[in-house]
């Protein structure tokens, strides 16, 4: 074999790996969705993440305007507290709603904010007093089953 | 005395695996050792990345494919059940790059470039080419079994890569473009769930991890092949074995640091 | 004339079993020398003894007033490049053309520019009569091809001392009248020392100027080739004239006889 023609097809090959990588990235993975503007940090407390996750999307009128970053346990007041960065083009008002959704019955879970009236905006640190739990299915059926029993005696 | 026998045969057989672990780490020292020649002429390493890497193309291009429709079909009469066929698409790309794509695509390349290049070495060997080299005062490690070392770690995660997305592709071609999931779905569902860092970064850390193991097993089983016809074919027929069962094993051991708890 | 490889009480076992008992050779500069005897006899232990790629057990080869076995890995890879060594059957690489092949050592050992080396490669290829040949493959050529190539590759870097391992073996009568006289030729234009261990008797004898007898890891005979040919030692006659029976026995030994093997009273 030729020694330009050999280098022409490892050119073609590594490029072509190359570009398999890009592709995974960027159309399979969500690495065009991280983001690359600057971002500020927010806090919220719940009583019950659910199955929320780190890099879980942070959505507002379905528009995604953060992610996750941590969720740990706070041990004064045996809350989770959530840590998630938001896009600096995206102010919101300090009595934001901060509430835990899930995508459909089964989907991925994830924070809904749910912008309040004031004129006040949060700046980084600072925390979404308002929120509200994910939904235990558990919980939920329970609640539900305990009802009926009552409501038949 | 059986008892004894057998005890005894299970002993010798585990001080000669450990013996042979050693000699091949030794072997591993010396490759990466004596690198120096393969980075200053990268030529060498080029014309080895042309026999691993693009040689085997054409098989793993083809077989992701293929992999990636049966994900597609199989999936979806699954999903189906639960009326969530929209998941079809992160289904199929999370198994390809968490998975099937480092470990099939490693699997191929063992049984395609990893057997050739026992076969290669231990020919040389048996021809005395290598004896010839080392008395031109060239030395083989750093000749032949540095720059082919080199090529089978480069092109492993260029090779599992391909693997993936072409699997994608034959994914998206069964499930959208045959049974009719919604496009749009399809696609969102599946950025939404892969993660770049978590899956598809742990996905090339592991088909480079793979593909480490099986060049210096090929290398290994080449370089100390007896020099006859029944010594390489034996050396080859052990490195596709060892290879496949390496890769199993440590995808195990990477799977379970990796997506622990994830 | 000063001996360019002195060999002075090599002996040499693997594991229990003793190979060379006390060899003492020495080889003149500018001469070609042959080591014979009959196969198995550690002939080619000797050659790896040479080219520093066995230690003796007791002894020492000396090149050129230097020990090999008491060189470093720099110092000996230092001597080989002095050093051409012809295998067995050539080895010529095989992923490589002729071309290649003989601009190996070339390409690894020098700075030389690709200009020159080209100039100097079809050089060697034009000594061994196969200049045409260079963008061959070696799988293309023939046996006799591929051992004069080897030869040209053996000599690319002007060695000042050429091996030679059985360069004769499985030629046919042509080639190897042509390889024995490139043999000489080269080693008289190179003004090297060449050792053929070999065991093809009659050509060896025709062009060399010193031989040694191995047998059972002693020297049995030695002596110019006209005093190999007038030798009346049993073992050089049988030897040199190719005889089926005599000091080198046609049988085996057995632990038993012929007669007891068949079961037969004597």
């Amino acid at each position: 074999m030729e020694r330009s023609k050999l280098d022409l097809w490892v050119g073609a090959f590594v490029v072509a790996g190359i570009a398999a990588l890009v592709v995974l990235a960027l159309k399979v993975g969500n690495l065009s969705t991280y983001n690359v503007s600057e971002t500020y940090q927010l806090q919220a407390y719940f009583n019950n993440v659910g199955g929320l996750k780190a890099t879980a999307s942070v959505r507002s009128a379905g528009v995604l305007v953060g992610r996750v970053t941590s969720i740990t346990l706070d041990t004064e007041r045996y809350e989770a507290k959530v840590t998630m960065s938001i896009d600096k083009r995206y102010q919101f008002p300090k009595d934001t709603f901060a509430n835990i959704l899930t995508s459909g019955l089964l989907g991925e879970q994830y924070i809904g904010l749910l912008p309040g009236g004031e004129d006040e905006m949060l700046a980084d640190g600072g925390e979404f007093k308002k929120t509200q739990s994910a939904i235990v299915v558990e919980e939920l059926i329970g609640k539900f089953m305990f009802n009926k029993s009552e409501s038949s005696n | 005395m059986p008892l004894v026998k057998s005890v005894r045969a299970v002993g010798h057989r585990t001080v000669d695996i450990v013996w042979r672990v050693g000699v091949a780490s030794r072997f591993l020292f010396q490759t990466l050792l004596q690198s120096g020649m393969s980075f200053r002429r990268f030529n060498l390493v080029v014309k080895e990345l042309f026999a691993s890497g693009v040689m085997s193309l054409v098989i793993i291009g083809v077989a992701g494919m293929f992999v990636g429709m049966v994900l597609g079909l199989q999936g979806f009469e699954t999903l189906k059940r639960y009326g969530s066929e929209s998941a079809l698409g992160s289904l199929v790309a999370l198994s390809l790059v968490r998975e099937l794509g480092p470990v099939l695509a490693a699997l191929l390349f063992a049984s395609r470039a990893g057997s050739a290049m026992t076969a290669e070495i231990g020919l040389m060997k048996a021809t005395e080419q290598i004896a010839a080299m080392e008395m031109m005062a060239v030395s083989p490690i750093a000749r032949v079994v540095a720059p082919r070392f080199w090529a089978g770690v480069i092109s492993m995660p260029l090779l599992a890569a391909i693997f993936s997305a072409m699997g994608v592709f034959g994914g998206y071609v069964v499930g959208v473009v045959l049974i009719g999931v919604d496009e749009g779905s399809f696609w969102s569902q599946m950025q939404a769930t892969v993660d770049f860092q978590a899956d598809i970064m742990n996905g090339v850390i592991k088909s480079f991890v793979f593909g480490f193991a099986v060049t210096v097993i090929a290398l290994f089983e080449g370089f100390d092949a007896p020099p006859t016809a029944e010594g390489v074919s034996g050396a080859t027929t052990r490195t596709v074995v060892q290879s496949s069962l390496a890769i199993l094993m440590l995808d195990v051991i990477l799977t379970a640091f990796m997506f622990r708890g994830a | 004339m000063s001996a360019l490889v002195e060999i002075n009480d090599v002996n040499f076992s693997y594991d229990q079993r003793a190979i060379l008992k006390g060899i003492n050779m020495s080889f003149g500069k500018g001469k070609v020398i042959a080591v014979m005897g009959g196969s198995g006899c550690g002939k080619t232990t000797l050659f790896r003894l040479i080219g520093g790629a066995l230690k003796p057990t007791r002894g020492e080869v000396k090149i050129d007033g230097q020990v090999i076995h008491e060189l470093d890995e720099r110092g000996l890879y230092e001597m080989r490049r002095k050093m051409g060594v012809l295998f067995q059957f050539g080895a010529l690489f095989t992923d490589m053309s002729v071309f290649d092949n003989v601009a190996f050592q070339m390409r690894e050992h020098t700075d030389l520019p690709e200009d020159i080396i080209h100039d100097l490669v079809m050089l060697k290829l034009h000594a061994v009569g196969l200049r045409g040949t260079h963008d061959l493959m070696p799988a293309e050529l023939s046996g006799g091809m591929a051992r004069r190539v080897a030869l040209a590759r053996t000599v690319a870097l002007d060695p000042m001392l050429i091996l030679y391992d059985e360069p004769f073996a499985g030629l046919d009568p042509i080639s190897l009248s042509v390889v024995g006289q490139l043999i000489r030729r080269l080693n008289d234009a190179l003004g090297a020392t060449s050792v053929v261990v070999t065991h093809d008797v009659q050509e060896s004898l025709k062009i060399v100027d010193y031989v040694y007898f191995i047998a059972d890891g002693v020297i049995v005979a030695e002596g110019t080739p006209d005093e190999i040919r007038a030798s009346d030692k049993p073992f050089v006659h049988q030897f040199v004239h190719g005889e089926m029976d005599g000091p080198i026995p046609f049988h085996y030994p057995g632990a038993t006889s012929y007669a007891q093997d068949l079961k037969v009273s004597a």
